[in-house]
């Protein structure tokens, strides 16, 4: 931030906690970033000439005669088509080496996009991963997360997902990364060949968690520029949503807010729709789609970070390790794509979305015959069959390791059903029967 | 001369004013950041300190910054053009807004003030007139939307004059009244309203009396709604919500629909637009749009606007509802309306209730659930208000204040089951927890078997038994397992699934089977239940299953086919063989 003329100072703080500063003084906008000491910080709070700041770094060593300084406006990203293939940290400087990014300054955390204005997402992102493209088809323009457990490769499945897409630029927020997948992702691109299409704003378990708030606005700058300004498809990744809440909850949390559940601030939804919501299909052309990060403490998804995240997204991704074939799948039941609609049977074979509904449903018999099994009742003929049509279908389908196209899985659903099951059992409308059902 | 203030604190959007005159509580103003003037209303009044919720983003906002206090509190805009209409909470017309971002502070018209409306008169010179009377008539698309005596009138006025035949804007006077003090009043087609203020300029509000049809069949045979009832649909999120509500959106009997999109995701409106166009009404044939409006605040947009969207979305089915037509509300979600008065109420550090809401939540929601309902008109004709709300509980736990507070407000409950969801049984409304009190008014039951057929309601009950039983008879094969139980037990859990699979879920995303009218709706239940009723006599539980399985496969591919076409009969004397 470079110093400007009109820069007000002050050096007398009334109060410090951890994450904020309280002072007195005049003239100062909301939203406003000030230096404390040096160290970046930005108002959330006047009253009368009391004026409260966060800030980003934390107030280790802050003393109260530290200087402040107002800088007058609130955050920026100067952005331009330089930022492909550059690594930022949450203030939006190089961390790579590389030369300071020479471009219009804009404001983060700008005003959203008039829903009149907004298109219908129709366009299918394909991954690979019949898991997704099979049961949960991601469409361009939607938000989704994976609800995953810290011990899952979430990271290494957002990693294979966004270079198999077809976008333009690809655009990492990296929250709370540990040093190692920081590194993991930057040698995922590299290695892809995939550095010239890709931004990261990256802030590191090292630095301190108060930063982490301005890397989904960092992020999501550079993600409007490229898909207003050149019209261009934009894949954001977000990693780990989680850890944005918990630093929201530390600064509501030293302004004395109120909790509301889980300890976290009665604001947390409108903060997280505020990120999510930026995900669009433009009228030119242009999109942002958003693949997040959401860790679970032990599967618990009724926790108000991951459930108020279920109510803003278009749906979420489970990852689970199956004991029964030791893969990690994505859970068919707790998964969900609200937009898959809109591509199935579209963009797709008009098989599509029975064959989704019935490969699910018999998968949920097969869970019963399971819990039948574990209660050492005898099973059917039928649930033998369920329990085996279970193995298969996890292995060929559900797994994460799976890379085929999206006809090959709708084959091999058919095969698998085939394999089995009457057509009766599968309740498939008799049409399609008749045309696909490999006999 | 009106009050002024400056600001004095800022927590995001709540902002103190120190004021130099009186302010009422409610009401708007306008605080002026550098050229633009964002728009904010009052919520608390202490001294000369007046704290205000902004409908726009604070940022760049400082102390000291001017406030003009308006002297009236949030109003709409009432008139011909509001059918088809896309607004933000408060009634700004996101069509005619410039850029692709919305700009704070822009604010557009919410009615066409250039369109030229067909005027035709109904009200003579010389007549007795009081609020909400019928002065004349414009077709607004296909429907007759009358032009009332607005409804801010009190007593009663006699028309000295109204304009003939012919095509006026909203702006001209198309009539004169002069009031009991022998004062000229010219009224035009349009007329302003608080929101917050229920519309009651109507003769009576009785019990509602009739259903109104939404074809989904787990509501109106199981549970269904009364035209002017309410009801709401809670559920975890990935339960089929939206989905459900966007089904009744487009099926629904009703003249009039305004879709609330509070505090909920963008894109489920951008469908509703994209789609509507398209969609014809099942009961007039003609595009949906034309009968939708659309009130539109989603979550990435102002908190503070999320509240006053709900009100402007009822306001505006209230004043159809004056013109003797039947209007459905549907809102989602109500938990993020209550989510932003907890923000509020947590910026302005009261007291909390429980979880953090504020205490008066409870008396809130119900109050706005009052102003649905059928009214009888001072002219005798009736119009309703129908309302269906979503809730959103976090955790999907029912036991939350908003779910707790709506229950004890809503006749009508549609419990959506996360294990149904999990299942794909949609819709996932629970067949068992859910409940219609309108299944225990005699009149409505009067009118179900008047219309679809004398006993109906005995039937419903009895379908809803044998969905109760075969639930308990599952549990027992749980615990048990299937050697454990006798034959009849699994016969009973059978019919229940017949049931389930058969009439309860539904396809919203088959051309066919989205929507099943009522007569279709009778023929299935009937034919289900002689299934039911039936005495079946099996070998063992997998001749049992297998029978079944066949059953629910054939009825399943009837509801995917044309009622009663050559395929819909075959099927039907399939099943029949089959069973003989």
């Amino acid at each position: 931030m470079a110093t400007k003329a009109f820069q007000r100072t002050y050096t007398q703080l009334q109060a410090v906690t951890k994450a904020t500063v309280t002072l007195n003084a005049r003239g100062v906008s909301n939203d406003e970033l000030a230096t404390v000491d040096g160290k970046l910080a930005q108002v959330v709070k006047t009253k009368g000439d009391n004026v409260t700041l966060q800030v980003f770094s934390g107030t280790e060593g802050v003393p109260t005669n530290a200087e402040v300084s107002f800088l007058g406006a609130p955050p920026t990203l100067r952005v331009g088509d330089q930022l492909a293939g550059r690594f930022f940290n949450a203030y939006g400087r190089p961390i790579d080496g590389g030369p300071e990014i020479e471009g219009e300054e804009r404001e983060v955390g700008g005003p959203s996009v008039n829903p009149y204005k907004r298109r219908q997402p129709s366009e299918l992102i394909p991954t690979g991963i019949a898991g997704i493209d099979l049961n949960n088809t991601l469409v361009s323009g939607q938000k989704i997360p994976f609800f995953a457990d810290p011990d899952q490769p979430y990271n290494q499945v957002m990693a294979d997902v966004a270079l198999r897409a077809d976008v333009d630029k690809i655009i990492l927020g990296g929250m709370g990364l540990s040093n190692d997948d920081y590194l993991f992702f930057r040698h995922e691109f590299e290695a892809a060949g995939a550095l010239g299409k890709i931004v990261s704003f990256v802030n590191t378990t090292e630095e301190p968690p108060v930063e982490r708030l301005l890397i989904p606005d960092m992020a999501l700058c550079a993600a409007e520029y490229f898909a207003v300004d050149k019209n261009e498809k934009v894949l954001v990744l977000l990693t780990d949503m989680t850890l944005y809440a918990d630093a929201l909850s530390i600064v509501s949390n030293r302004m004395d807010q109120i909790p509301s559940k889980d300890s976290m601030p009665g604001s947390l939804y409108s903060d997280l729709a505020k990120i999510y919501e930026k995900a669009v299909q433009l009228p030119d052309g242009g999109s942002i789609t958003i693949i997040a990060v959401t860790t679970l403490n032990d599967g618990d998804i009724t926790h108000a970070i991951p459930d108020n995240t279920g109510y803003i997204t278009e749906g979420q991704l489970f990852l689970r390790a199956d004991p029964d074939t030791g893969k990690v799948i994505v859970d068919p039941f707790r998964s969900l794509s609200r937009l898959k609609q809109l591509v199935q049977g579209k963009k797709t074979r008009e098989d599509h979305s029975q064959i989704m509904n019935a490969g699910v449903r018999l998968y949920a018999d097969a869970q019963n015959a399971k819990t039948k099994l574990e209660n050492g009742f005898d099973l059917s003929d039928y649930d033998l069959r369920c329990l085996d049509y279970a193995k298969e279908y996890a292995t060929r389908l559900l797994s994460i390791d799976v890379n085929i196209t999206v006809e090959q899985m709708l084959d091999t659903a058919w095969e698998i059903f085939g394999k089995y099951f009457s057509p009766a059992e599968t309740g498939i409308k008799q049409a399609l029967v008749d045309k696909y059902w490999k006999k | 001369m009106s009050t002024k203030g400056k600001v004095t604190g800022i927590v995001s959007n709540l902002v103190t004013v120190a004021v130099d005159g009186p302010v009422a509580e409610n009401e708007l103003c306008y605080i002026s950041v550098g050229s633009e003037k964002l728009l904010a209303e009052v919520i608390k009044i202490a001294g000369d300190k007046a704290s205000v919720q902004v409908f726009e983003s604070t940022r760049g906002l400082k102390n000291g910054n001017d406030v003009e206090f308006l002297g009236k509190m949030l109003e709409v805009t009432l008139g011909p053009g509001l059918l088809s209409g896309i607004y933000d909470g408060l009634q700004n017309n996101l069509r005619t807004m410039a850029g692709v971002f919305l700009k704070r502070g822009e604010y557009t018209d919410p009615l066409d003030r250039e369109a030229r409306w067909a005027f035709t008169p109904l009200a003579q010179p010389g007549d007795r007139v009081v609020a909400a009377d019928w002065l004349g008539e414009v077709k607004e698309g296909w429907l007759p939307h009358k032009i009332m005596v607005p409804f801010s009138f009190r007593g009663e006025y006699t028309v000295k004059s109204v304009v003939p035949e012919g095509e006026y804007t909203v702006d001209q006077t198309v009539a004169v009244l002069t009031d009991a003090d022998g004062e000229d009043v010219p009224v035009t087609m349009t007329q302003r309203w608080p929101v917050k203020v229920a519309v009651k300029a109507y003769k009576e509000k009785p019990r509602p009396a009739k259903i109104m049809e939404t074809g989904v069949r787990c509501i109106d045979t199981f549970n269904p709604i009364a035209e002017g009832g309410t009801g709401f649909i809670p559920g975890p999120f990935g339960c089929g919500k939206t989905v459900l509500q966007h089904a009744i959106a487009k099926q629904g009997d009703a003249d009039v629909i305004v879709m609330a999109a509070c505090g909920e995701r963008a894109n489920e409106v951008v469908e509703i637009f994209t789609e509507f166009p398209e969609l014809v009404d099942p009961h007039t044939g003609r595009k949906l749009m034309e009968r939708t409006t659309i009130i539109c605040n989603t979550s990435n947009m102002p908190v503070a606007a999320r509240e006053a969207s709900v009100y402007t979305a009822m306001t505006i089915c209230e004043y159809y509802r004056s013109m003797g037509l039947k209007c459905l509300l549907l809102a989602d979600s109500t938990s993020r309306w209550a989510q932003a008065l907890r923000e509020m109420s947590n910026r302005m550090e009261e007291l909390p209730g429980q979880d953090a809401f504020p205490v008066d939540l409870s008396a809130i929601i119900s109050s706005f659930y009052a102003r649905a309902g059928m009214v009888v008109l001072n002219n005798g004709q009736t119009g309703a208000v129908t309302f269906i709300g979503t809730v959103s509980p976090a955790g999907g736990n029912l036991k939350e204040p908003v779910t707790e507070s709506t229950k004890k407000a809503a006749r009508c409950f549609y419990a959506l089951e996360q294990n149904r969801a999990d299942q794909k049984r949609y819709p996932a409304v629970n067949p068992i927890d859910s409940y219609s009190k309108y299944l225990e008014y005699p009149e409505i039951c009067e009118y179900l078997d008047s219309t679809i057929q004398p006993g109906w309601t005995d039937k419903v009950l009895r379908a809803k038994n044998y969905v109760r039983r075969g639930r308990e008879m599952a549990d027992q094969i749980n615990i048990l397992g299937d050697d454990g139980v006798p034959m009849s037990y699994h016969e009973a859990f059978w019919k229940s699934e017949l049931i389930d699979f058969a009439f309860l879920q539904q396809d919203a995303f088959d051309a066919v089977d989205a929507l099943c009218p009522l007569e279709r709706q009778k023929f299935m239940l009937d034919l289900i239940l002689e299934l039911c009723d039936r005495p079946f006599e099996f070998e063992n539980f997998d001749e049992c299953r297998v029978f079944f399985k066949d059953l629910i496969n054939t009825l399943r591919q009837m509801n995917y086919t044309r009622f009663q076409s050559p395929e819909f009969n075959e099927y039907e004397q399939q099943l029949r063989k089959h069973l003989a």
